[in-house]
């Protein structure tokens, strides 16, 4: 196991390298010059070059490159080419919305997905189970912004019940007032994706249901509950498990959206402006931190999941994802 | 022709199937109506800011005046163009990327493979404001940079059906009797993972559908007059209490194209692979 963590170490370290490398590249080589959005239209040549002087972009690709990694690697972002400010703290501050609202959708999600999708598989062939596979499916196919709007309609501007959005100027330090205003998106959030992991849960419960071991447990004399206990709960985990990873870095990008129609303050909507602006050292810090979570995600993933399955021991990377 | 694929069963009818192909015909066949007609000219403003569905606007019209039934089938169109386009590349790179890297000698195929779990990693949404950041906000940059982010997921399927494939008896059969590379994939191997791509393909196309909506959202999307749903919702949120309608209906025509995408690839999964009728 210490070398299977320490090979997947790597493969991660490699990983964000690379993520790096893609992140620069891109933005280079795509066309349309970041100088552009520090100037207003009809900007003389001399402005422009000084522009690109400033930010850097008229040295060499390499010279940029390993700018670029010192910056990363000193958590010293850059500075926002609209406010001027340094990316880094503006990031930090941003993730005070991010962080609560994905996690909290993440958990109401589980705390749907895991009964529902373990329901509609044990009774399938019932009216209601049935119904919660249709609901469920129903659920992959609604954008979650538009979740968002209504019940925006609904539990704010009809019954007044909640916020319609924003968030208080002095974040967290009314804890009643920011959480009053995180309560639809995390339910928005949460909403949509329980719908793709109750599919996940549904089908896994469906294979222990199905299973040889199972029925052997039983026939040996085990309640069902034991059974699906010692045996099923171990082995329907594992590839609900493979699936989180991925489904907590959705539940991110879910946020990034939600935010925007709640008018949170958090790292989708830096990043929505950003990119409004053309401020490219803000879209290259937020993506970065994005990436990097959503692959330190799937690395703890992967660990916990060859903690529960030790057939994958062997294995470096993914199970049946 | 190997065993597995010339399975002879007839088809079975599916009402999943029958079902999803209503639904999105209903889409593809308004889309197309667009091309042909539609009631009003989409930047046509003389119809009153924010009318109730009736006569003369069938549906109304939104905050601008515009009629909501004519942008409700340019949307349709828009929404059809952006599944087909972002399909379409992920499908043209990412089918013979997979087929290579399924090919590839072992430490080439793990290398590809890292860096589809990379690209895998970069989440669709964040590339594509990547490249409209870098571009312009168009419906082309929203396609292209679907389309992309796709293209890691297609090769990385291909890759994994290609390799389960090669192990196979029939393949080495194959390939004792003399049988060719290029007459083995083109005989063999295409044949064999075509039905689990094609599902896979109907199910990106759903996902394809919903990211655009989502870039069009947050303004990234195609410009006006010619709107894609996500951006007709997020014009409608501020008048959602006063006229309804505009919020409800592209949202509902979303719903309806993607479930009834969604559908036809669940059917085609049962119709093509009776084993898995059972598990889902």
């Amino acid at each position: 196991m210490t070398t299977y963590i320490l090979r997947r170490l790597a493969f991660l370290v490699l990983s964000l390298l690379m993520a790096s490398v893609v992140l620069f590249l891109l933005l280079r080589l795509l066309p349309g010059d970041p100088a552009n959005a520090l100037l207003s239209v009809g900007a003389s040549p001399e402005q422009i070059a000084a522009a690109r002087h400033q930010i850097g972009s008229d040295r060499p690709l390499p010279d940029q490159f390993v700018q670029w990694l010192h910056q990363l690697a000193t958590f010293h972002l850059g500075d926002s080419f609209v406010s001027s400010l340094p990316v880094g703290p503006e990031i930090a501050s941003r993730l005070n919305v991010t962080v609560p609202l994905t996690l909290l959708s993440f958990l109401l999600s589980l705390v749907i997905a895991l009964p529902v999708g373990f329901v509609a598989a044990h009774r399938s062939r019932t009216w209601y189970g049935s119904l919660l596979s249709g609901i469920s499916q129903l659920g992959i196919a609604v954008p979650v912004f538009w979740v968002g709007m209504i019940l925006i309609t609904f539990f704010a501007l009809r019954l007044g019940w909640l916020p319609a959005g924003g968030f208080p100027q002095d974040g967290w330090s009314d804890p009643g007032a920011a959480a009053d205003s995180l309560v639809l998106p995390v339910i928005t959030v949460a909403l949509v994706m329980s719908a793709s992991l109750i599919r996940y849960v549904r089908s896994a419960t469906l294979d222990v249901l199905g299973s040889d071991y199972l029925r052997t447990a039983r026939a040996l004399g085990s309640s069902f509950t034991g059974a699906m206990w010692r045996h099923g709960l171990r082995n329907g985990a594992a590839p609900v498990i493979s699936i989180l990873g991925i489904e907590l870095a959705t539940t991110l990008l879910g946020a990034v959206v939600v935010e925007t129609v709640f008018a949170l303050p958090g790292l989708g909507s830096l990043l929505s402006q950003a990119v409004a602006q053309h401020d490219y050292p803000t879209i290259q810090g937020v993506l970065f931190v994005s990436t990097f979570a959503v692959l330190v995600i799937g690395f703890l993933a992967d660990l916990v999941q060859r903690l529960i399955d030790p057939r994958l021991r062997g294995r470096l990377s993914g199970g049946a994802r | 022709m190997s065993a597995p694929a010339t399975r002879q069963t007839r088809p079975r009818r599916s009402w999943t199937l029958v079902t999803g192909c209503v639904l999105a015909g209903l889409i593809v066949a308004v889309g197309l109506l667009s091309l042909a007609w539609v009631p009003y000219a989409p930047d046509d403003t003389s119809g009153g800011r924010l009318m109730p569905p009736g006569l003369p606007h069938l549906l109304g019209t939104d905050k601008l005046g515009r009629d909501l039934l004519t942008q409700l089938m340019i949307g349709a169109r828009i929404a059809l163009e952006s599944g087909v386009g972002a399909v379409a590349i992920g499908a043209v790179l990412g089918v013979p990327l997979g087929l290579a890297a399924g090919f590839a000698s072992r430490w080439l195929d793990d290398l590809v493979a890292a860096l589809l779990d990379i690209l895998i990693a970069f989440p669709t949404l964040l590339l594509a404001m990547l490249v409209v950041a870098a571009r312009s906000a168009s419906l082309g940059s929203a396609v292209i940079a679907i389309g992309l982010a796709m293209t890691a997921v297609v090769a990385r399927l291909t890759r994994v059906l290609v390799k389960r494939v090669l192990t196979q008896d029939y393949i080495t059969a194959a390939r004792t009797s003399g049988t060719s590379w290029p007459r083995v994939i083109t005989g063999h191997v295409l044949p064999n993972i075509w039905g689990t791509l094609a599902v896979n393909l109907a199910l990106q196309f759903g996902l394809a559908v919903l990211a655009e909506a989502s870039l069009s959202f947050l303004g990234l999307g195609a410009p006006p007059p010619n709107e894609s749903w996500g951006r007709m919702l997020q014009e409608a949120q501020a008048t959602v209490l006063t006229a309804p309608t505009g919020a409800i209906a592209p949202g509902v025509l979303l719903v309806v194209l993607v479930v009834g995408v969604n559908m036809i690839a669940d059917g085609l999964r049962d119709t093509l692979d009776p084993t898995r009728r059972r598990s889902r």
